[in-house]
């Protein structure tokens, strides 16, 4: 028993050796044959990097924009329009949120000295709000707690507002007038601002001062846009969930009063689709290894029956018909194996190159490997089958005859 | 007709009870009977061929083309079988086998020399002679030794790494004797072995055989030349599927 496993392996060692020899004795008709396997193994390849990359990319930017918070806003009801500052304190005390950013949004005419211009945006924002965005600022300081609970009127404004305003000022101690109310200028805003995405949803403000003195500003006493920032670790499914049922609370459980926008499931949402387009252009990809396939399974019935002498001649010599057909079929898994890997090496130079040209990060994706090599050594045993077990069926007198 | 002839083998005893020869003998074929459909037609290729053989004989089978002599020699190598008839080769009955049973006793008992040598073009020299230990499952180590060993009784030691095509017809020849006795097999059978040779070529080659023989091989050739056929020690004639005994050469 253990001589005829050890016999059995001897004799498949040698199959694979003879098989190489034959592979390699035909370099360029191997190569034209394993040609549509490689080409089908490098665009799957190439596909699922690539975008892999991108949806790494996307997922970056996502988070920049605010993974881990929750972006509410508020359409009201008829008894309650939007949430008090208690409302805000309680929600902000839940266990699932380190702190809540109220937007008080207004557009307003801006004016200082003999220059004005209107239609500028302003947010009104807490102390909470610079303390998640420090590198906002640029210059001075921000809005603290002490402006929030005293409704100062201080603000900071972004470098458009500098060149509109103040060329050739320091702006800081200087005074801007919003609407007919003068504020004192305490800091400056980077260009880039907050990349913030409900900051950018409103616009990104050119101006900012303390929520509560927008909202006098405003003549309203409740806020209806928030941003709720997230203990860390907290899921913002689950986050959401809560913060739902406490609104619902708020609002006496009457229907459509709010909108959460959670950026983790819409980030999830477009991970998905991405994920559905690169497993659809991967499908797409993959009808090309099946070609490879049929490429393969032609060129090893060619095989077959160029060599019918030497199959009948092993015959003779005593290889059992299961030997002749493990022998064509290694050919063909090699041949296909060898393609696989030489595609598996164009596909990821490609999406090497796709990404620099792309800009988005380059990741191996061990999955497309598996998934290449894997398709590769199934199409090589897959369609290596027939053309196998038709050697293997040879009658050794005809095919000797046929010499 | 035929019917009967399945009948009666299908009640023969088995050799070791019934006939004592057929046990004893080393190869022994009891009306063989070949039949071949050729479209509506049956044509019958060997007509109740008896034939046996000691160890160690060296006998040709004489027959002209067409004479049904490659049928025999199918049948007699165990790449076909008869349709009546019984056939004993080293004490083992070879009929309805299996393809796989009788790949195993080609591989154990069966040496084939054929008349283009047959060698495998992209493998050297000892590789082809490895070829058939290759199937038995012999180690690596071991196929390698008794090949150069094989190689150089047949007077090849300088040729091993040489691949066909670097070789004369004379010693490509020599390689495939080398590789059909590289298995120690019970019997050389050898179809045409001089065909594709010069005249002075074959002659050696011939001698090889008688060497052969002389260590106590036991040859069976198949041939439709009358000059090489006297090289054997008893010739047997077959014409139309008939076989007739010649009795012994001049020279045996």
């Amino acid at each position: 028993m253990l001589d005829s496993i050890r016999s059995t392996f001897i004799m498949l060692g040698e199959c694979v050796k003879m098989s190489l020899a034959n592979i390699l004795g035909n370099r360029v008709r191997s190569f034209l044959t394993v040609l549509g396997i490689l080409i089908g193994v490098a665009a799957v390849i190439a596909l699922i990097t690539t975008v892999n990359g991108f949806s790494g990319s996307l997922s970056n930017s996502f988070s920049a924009m605010g993974a881990g918070t929750l972006t509410v806003t508020v359409t009201g009801s008829d008894l309650k329009s939007g949430l008090s500052t208690d409302d805000l304190a309680e929600i902000a005390a839940m266990g699932i949120v380190d702190g809540v950013t109220p937007s008080v949004a207004l557009n307003a005419r801006v004016s200082r000295g003999g220059s004005y211009e209107t239609g500028i945006s302003v947010s009104g924002k807490n102390g909470y709000y610079f303390t998640r965005n420090p590198d906002l600022l640029s210059r001075g300081r921000a809005i603290n707690f002490t402006d929030e609970d005293n409704m100062t009127q201080v603000c900071i404004i972004s470098p458009d507002m500098v060149e509109q305003f103040f060329y050739g000022v320091d702006p800081i101690g200087e005074n801007l007038y919003i609407g007919s109310i003068p504020f004192t200028v305490v800091g400056l805003m980077t260009e880039e601002g907050s990349g913030n995405i409900s900051d950018m949803m409103s616009g990104s403000p050119d101006i900012l001062i303390p929520y509560t003195t927008a909202l006098k500003l405003n003549s309203a006493n409740v806020v209806t846009s928030f941003t709720v920032y997230l203990a860390a670790g907290v899921d913002s499914e689950t986050a959401s969930d809560a913060l739902e049922a406490r609104l619902e609370a708020m609002f006496s459980y009457e229907e459509d009063c709010f909108e959460i926008m959670n950026m983790s499931s819409i980030e999830d949402t477009m991970q998905n689709m991405l994920n559905m387009v690169s497993a659809l252009l991967a499908g797409i990809a993959s009808i090309a290894l099946i070609v490879g396939g049929i490429g393969i399974m032609n060129m090893m019935l060619t095989t077959v029956t160029e060599r019918t002498t030497e199959i009948g001649l092993k015959k003779a010599l005593g290889a059992i018909p299961w030997q002749i057909q493990a022998q064509f079929l290694i050919e063909s898994f090699l041949l296909s194996i060898i393609g696989g890997a030489l595609g598996i090496l164009l596909g990821l130079t490609l999406s090497l190159v796709l990404s620099k040209v792309m800009g988005t990060s380059f990741v191996i994706s061990t999955f497309a490997i598996v998934l290449g090599a894997g398709f590769s050594a199934a199409v090589g045993i897959i369609f290596g089958w027939a053309p196998a077990r038709k050697a293997s069926r040879l009658n050794p007198i005809d095919a000797l005859r046929s010499a | 007709m035929s019917m009967s002839i399945l009948k009666r083998r299908e009640h023969s005893p088995a050799p070791a009870s019934g006939n004592p020869d057929a046990k004893d003998a080393f190869f022994r074929m009891e009306k063989i009977n070949k039949f071949y459909q050729m479209g509506e037609e049956q044509a019958h290729i060997l007509k109740d061929v008896d034939l046996s053989l000691d160890r160690g004989e060296y006998l040709s089978v004489l027959g002209p083309s067409g004479s049904g002599k490659s049928t025999l020699m199918n049948i007699i190598g165990c790449l076909d079988v008869a349709n009546s008839g019984r056939y004993v080769l080293d004490g083992q009955v070879i009929e309805d086998l299996g393809e796989a049973e009788l790949a195993r006793i080609r591989s154990r008992e069966i040496g084939f020399i054929f008349q283009n040598s047959q060698l495998l073009p992209r493998l050297t020299a000892q590789k082809n002679v490895e070829l058939p230990l290759i199937y038995a499952g012999v180690p690596p180590r071991e196929r390698r030794r008794r090949a150069r060993e094989m190689l150089a009784r047949v007077g090849l030691s300088d040729r091993m790494g040489h691949t066909p095509n670097q070789l004369s017809g004379g010693q490509q020849q020599r390689v495939a004797i080398a590789r059909a006795l590289v298995g120690n097999p019970t019997l050389l059978l050898a179809d045409e072995p001089t065909g594709a040779l010069d005249q002075k070529t074959g002659r050696q080659v011939m001698g090889l055989f008688r060497e052969l023989n002389d260590e106590g091989r036991t040859i069976i050739m198949i041939t439709h030349d009358m000059n090489i056929a006297k090289y054997a020690r008893r010739v047997v004639h077959i014409i139309d599927g008939v076989l007739t005994e010649g009795g012994g050469t001049a020279d045996a």
